[in-house]
């Protein structure tokens, strides 16, 4: 893409493929995420910076088909919670906007997600996990 | 700890009123609560308003229009158990000797369409995350996944609730739905279709609270105690409770506020599940009521899909649930919404809720959770 922004600076990379990034409490040891100077699980400051795993498995899906308030971008997308190896599960978009193509379990990806294209002529980049094998639909 | 009485209820009806504000609902529903509490200006000694839209010195507006204004007036934001935080508040001032009197209502007018919440930040909005129905549908499918809940269940829920709003005269829909009609309205977030959802709306509601006076008057008969007000947060960790975080915990253990909330109040109120005759409870979606079942103890965890399927929680089963019609037949105006169960209780517990009565009800729990997370659960009983 030739000029693209991400939606918010901070909560992922513009590697390929992309990194959350994330951060781990030296105290209690859980992940979490976005990164933050005091971990959301025990209170402890003693938190660093952890980029997260780029695979990790759907936990649960749904589609959005209606445009909620303040979104720009095409509707239906795909929408639920992957859960990554270190034991954090993340709410996020998913490329696959079809319910019945997902299935518990499966093996998903963090990939860039273009949301809309700003004033500027810029791609606004947000993350989505994509399902590694493209699911046939359901009989 | 004093006996803290519901001396009077009203209540402006939910709906969509284009010629009413939200100042003018709430005299509506304040004036019919201090009428039944026959007190006026004067009467009481502090104020608490809930609401979650309604803006600066909301209370202030209602009380002024009415030229009671003097005393303390605490305007409270809970998300949807915003009435519930209101009751909390004044019924511990009550309790605790602070007033003899006070007035606790809560007043909404929401904008049509899924709920714009300042609580997502402006990127989330802009990244598709601020879609609230889609976290209420995670929620669904988990649950399905884990109790045995079909999208069936789902529509039995609406169909009773619709079912039992129409002998409420304050309802926004007073129509009976059939199941297959809720499983074909539009798809909003697979799995909960469009009437499987509440509307948020418009409304007020209003309770006066006195310390139980030396003597009975000569309405005894009909007293009703607030048993247990309790508001609890959510505990860190679940990736999917009304919190919303961006990410939780692979941890299935934590209680959840509306648990929390649930235990608290049982315990205040010195009873158990197995003592309640009629619920009032949160459906904002149909599996949010099938999902309050088991938080609230109504049932064993697992039982819910029983519950409904038995008829144990219809009108004329064992413990009635939403016998007001719940927000799926009300509507949801945020701040009046957990007012607006408790108004449903003391009319049910007075034996004054007509063609929706449940016979001989003494005991009534109201359960409200949304945003925050924020978790009401009011336990009320007959003196």
């Amino acid at each position: 893409m030739s000029a693209a922004v991400p939606v918010q600076e901070g909560l992922f990379t513009d590697s390929e493929p992309p990194r959350l990034l994330g951060g781990r409490c030296g105290a209690c040891g859980h992940h979490h995420f976005p990164a933050a100077a005091i971990c959301p699980y025990c209170s402890s400051p003693d938190t660093e910076p952890a980029p997260l795993s780029a695979e990790g498995r759907l936990w649960a899906w749904t589609a959005v088909t209606h445009p909620p308030p303040g979104y720009l971008g095409q509707v239906p997308y795909g929408f639920g919670v992957v859960e990554l190896p270190e034991g954090l599960r993340v709410v996020t978009r998913l490329t696959e906007a079809d319910p019945d193509k997902l299935r518990a379990g499966q093996a998903m990806h963090l990939v860039h997600d273009v949301l809309h294209v700003d004033e500027d002529g810029r791609s606004v980049v947000t993350y989505a996990f994509a399902p590694d094998q493209p699911m046939a639909p359901s009989p | 700890m004093t006996e803290v009485e519901i001396a009077g209820v009203g209540l402006h009806r939910f709906g969509r009123f284009e010629s009413e504000t939200i100042t003018s609902m709430g005299v509506t529903a304040v004036s019919a609560a201090l009428a039944e509490a026959g007190i006026g200006r004067g009467g009481f000694q502090a104020a608490f308003c809930g609401t979650a839209y309604g803006g600066v010195a909301t209370g202030h507006k209602v009380l002024g229009a009415l030229g009671m204004t003097g005393m303390p007036i605490v305007d409270v934001e809970a998300g949807c158990a915003s009435g519930a935080a209101a009751l909390m508040l004044g019924g511990a001032a009550v309790a605790a000797g602070q007033y003899d009197t006070v007035i606790v209502f809560g007043v909404e007018k929401m904008p049509k369409g899924i709920i714009r919440s300042s609580f997502f930040d402006p990127w989330q909005e802009e990244a598709g995350m601020a879609a609230t129905p889609a976290y209420f549908a995670l929620r669904a499918q988990r649950f399905m996944q884990s109790s045995g809940v079909t999208k069936d269940h789902l529509a039995a829920v609406v169909v009773k609730n619709r079912r039992q709003g129409v002998h409420n005269p304050d309802a926004m829909f007073r129509s009976e739905v059939e199941a297959a009609a809720v499983l074909s309205s539009r798809l909003v977030c697979a799995p909960l279709h469009l009437w499987m959802l509440c509307s948020p709306n418009e409304g007020a509601a209003a309770v006066v609270l006195t310390r139980r006076p030396a003597t009975p008057g000569p309405s005894s008969r009909n007293r009703v105690q607030l048993a247990a007000a309790v508001l609890r947060s959510h505990l860190p960790g679940a990736v999917l409770g009304e919190s919303t975080p961006m990410a939780g915990l692979t941890d299935d253990s934590l209680p959840t506020a509306s648990t929390l909330a649930a235990t608290d109040a049982y315990q205040v109120a010195g009873l158990g599940p197995g003592d309640l005759d009629v619920v009032e409870c949160q459906d904002t979606d149909a599996a949010r009521e099938l999902m309050s079942y088991e938080e609230l103890g109504l049932c064993r965890v697992g039982e819910a899909a029983a519950m409904i399927e038995s008829g144990t929680s219809s009108l004329g089963g064992r413990l009635p649930v939403n016998p007001s019609g719940g927000l799926l037949s009300k509507g949801e105006p945020l701040g009046a919404s957990a007012l607006g169960q408790v108004v449903e209780l003391v009319h049910q517990l007075r034996g004054e809720a007509g063609e929706r009565q449940v016979p001989g009800a003494r005991v009534g729990l109201a359960h409200t959770v949304g945003r925050g997370a924020n978790a009401g659960v009011v336990i009320v009983r007959r003196s």
